[in-house]
């Protein structure tokens, strides 16, 4: 009995100094996001602000091939700026002769990554491919919290760590070596609400505006779940007045 | 009203209704954990519901899946609803399921004259199981693409096994025949389970629920029809339900799910942590126990099979738990057990998690086999009540 107990003790502390040894990546801190919590919402400046960013700085390299450019109505862009986004980018299509032709972008074109295809942008960025943004949000473990962590948190390696030709050193990436280089600078972009531009400003917008395309639907869903559960709570009590009734003489 | 009684004269489906549904006897001295079964039937329907609708938005395609699954989110009216919906009806059916069968081994809701019942139960947890791990390879993210992979590849396990894969994958690989046949599969079972469930009714209804005294009705006195008492007990267990399940939908649609299942099915790409979903951690940690893989294997499918046999394993002639001491502590020890086996299956089997697996491991089947047969010989027999009526100890029942 006492040896099984300690050889789990042992066992705990060999699993536990293996953990803190390779320490892997940094614990995401978390920050406050108006979205949070059963009522949060998008706040539109930031959203637009947000996409801002993404269009001057991360646009670069990656797409977000899920949003057309008129679901950025959803954002607040009137329909006549969002014409105008999606004519800034000419489509590949075929003209009526069946030749391949560069048409003027349209509303209803996605967002493309700037790379024709994925072997093109591998060849761009030193072999690493850059994800689609449009569900990054979702498919990344600690959410917002995480990709705020990881665009704000690039700095300088420990001196003991040797950093591969063409990556960058990152606390919050596995590995803590990604081929991203830092995106954000501060006053890298101008924004026309007069919002100072320092980086943790537009991590957070870009943050907020690529949490809205991966859940375009979050505020009508928490909407609607207040209201239904608003609905449920009176049916319970009611339904529960009426059992109480219903079994009052059942001995 | 005279075309009813028309109809029902050829045709009794009304008389089918007030009779299994209305006047139907059933004990008095039910707790709300036999609220589990008629609830665990309404997710069917839910699951069935929003099975259907999803159907037909979702392509079963390796090149169109995930992009359909969030056409269904983003484009479809009311898409990512019914998808939530699913998705966590999904794990809510497993919970409530899971409830219910504890519920079962705690009362003794087994044992004869319900041995059939139960072994439909477990029937039906079987179907259950494989409708639902088909159905969480349909998205093809990441943990579709993977789980599906490791989980046909336990095959291999068996003589043959290269065989049985490549047979059960319709190709060499987890591909476009696999994803295929997995949907058309998914599609099938639920209906197959709602067959089994009539039949687990109509077995249910030949003696009638167990109760929490373990006791048979000696009596009308112990009865009462099931409506109006049980339809609104049902009806408001199913609200509170509600409340909860609508809570996730609303509020926390992805707390069970993998974030890695929002990024495409990457055959190049392996998760560095490959894990089930929730309900079946525990049983994966039993397969990860064993260093053997043709043993880890049937130790996995063995740790649910084994409830088949449970009847023949825990013999006491006391059913209720109630009125067995000793068998209350080895209950809530087994119910223990499952949630450390959950525990070390959502995590990486290193250090004390293997240690620990295998003691949990372990203890499982020696719940069963050993610690089950055993009482039942050793535990001694209280008495009981003479009838659900007067639940006072007035001797021993003959």
């Amino acid at each position: 009995m006492s040896h099984n107990f300690v050889a789990y003790v042992v066992a705990f502390a060999v699993t536990l100094t293996a953990t803190l040894a390779e320490g892997d990546t940094l614990p995401i801190p978390k920050q406050k996001w108006s979205f949070e919590g059963p009522t949060g919402t998008f706040k539109q400046d930031a959203l637009q602000r947000g996409y801002q960013v993404f269009k001057e700085v991360c646009s670069a390299c990656h797409g977000l091939n899920r949003i057309s450019y008129e679901k950025l109505m959803g954002i607040g862009l009137s329909k006549n700026a969002v014409k105008a986004l999606a004519a800034e980018h000419d489509q590949p299509d075929l003209n009526d002769e069946g030749q391949p032709i560069q048409r003027k972008g349209i509303i209803s074109d996605k967002i493309h990554s700037p790379y024709p295809n994925d072997k093109a942008a591998r060849a761009s960025n030193n072999g690493a491919l850059p994800p689609d943004l449009s569900l990054i949000t979702k498919a990344r473990a600690g959410g917002p919290n995480y990709i705020y962590a990881l665009i704000t948190g690039f700095c300088a390696a420990p001196a003991d760590m040797p950093i591969t030709e063409g990556m960058h050193y990152n606390p919050y990436f596995s590995g803590r070596q990604i081929a991203m280089a830092p995106p954000l600078f501060d006053g890298q972009v101008k924004y026309a609400d007069g919002t100072k531009a320092t980086i943790n400003q537009m991590a957070k917008d870009v943050v907020t505006f690529l949490s809205w395309a991966a859940e375009p639907e979050m505020e009508q869903r928490k909407q609607m779940g207040v209201k239904v559960i608003f609905y449920l709570l009176i049916m319970t009590l009611v339904l529960y007045l009426s059992k109480r009734k219903i079994w009052k003489d059942v001995k | 009203m005279s075309i009813l009684k028309w109809i029902d004269r050829r045709l009794p489906f009304i008389s089918l209704i007030n009779h299994e549904l209305r006047d139907y006897p059933t004990p008095k001295n039910l707790s709300y954990m036999w609220n589990f079964g008629s609830l665990a039937g309404i997710v069917l329907m839910i699951m069935i519901g929003s099975g259907v609708f999803l159907a037909m938005h979702y392509v079963p395609h390796v090149d169109h899946a995930f992009d359909s699954v969030e056409h269904i989110m983003r484009d479809v009216n009311g898409g990512w609803l019914l998808r939530y919906i699913h998705m966590n009806g999904a794990t809510m059916f497993f919970v409530v399921v899971y409830i219910h069968i504890f519920r079962g081994l705690y009362y003794g809701s087994f044992k004869s004259p319900r041995e059939l019942l139960w072994i439909l139960g477990v029937i039906i947890l079987l179907l259950m199981m494989a409708t639902a791990f088909m159905g969480y390879v349909l998205p093809w993210g990441q943990m579709s693409f993977w789980g599906a992979t490791v989980i046909t590849n336990l095959f291999s396990a068996f003589p043959f096994g290269d065989s049985i894969v490549h047979w059960l994958w319709g190709g060499f690989a987890v591909d476009n025949p696999t994803l295929n046949r997995f949907f058309a599969l998914h599609y099938l079972l639920p209906f197959l389970i709602l067959g089994v469930s009539m039949l687990h009714l109509v077995a249910l209804h030949q003696f009638g629920s167990n109760n929490p005294l373990g006791i048979e009705r000696k009596g009308p006195e112990d009865s009462i029809p099931f409506h109006p008492y049980y339809t609104i007990k049902d009806v408001f267990g199913l609200s509170v339900f509600l409340l909860i399940y609508c809570g996730f939908i609303f509020f926390a649609p992805n707390f069970f799910g993998e974030p890695d299942n929002y990024v495409p099915a990457n055959p190049l790409v392996t998760p560095p942590h490959i894990v089930p979903e929730w309900y079946f951690l525990p049983f994966y940690a039993i397969l990860r126990s064993i260093p053997n893989k043709l043993l880890g294997v049937l130790a996995m499918f063995g740790a649910v099979m084994v409830l088949f046999i449970v009847p023949w394993l825990d013999t006491h002639p006391v059913r209720s738990s109630r009125f067995r001491p000793y068998h209350r502590w080895l209950f809530w020890l087994f119910v223990i057990d499952c949630f450390v086996l959950g525990w070390v299956g959502a995590n990486p089997p290193e250090g004390m998690f293997i240690l620990i697996g295998r003691g949990a491991t372990l203890y499982y089947f020696a719940h069963f086999f050993l610690f089950l047969p055993a009482l039942s010989r050793l535990e001694p027999i209280m008495p009981l009540p003479l009838s659900i009526s007067r639940p006072i100890l007035e001797g021993t029942p003959k």
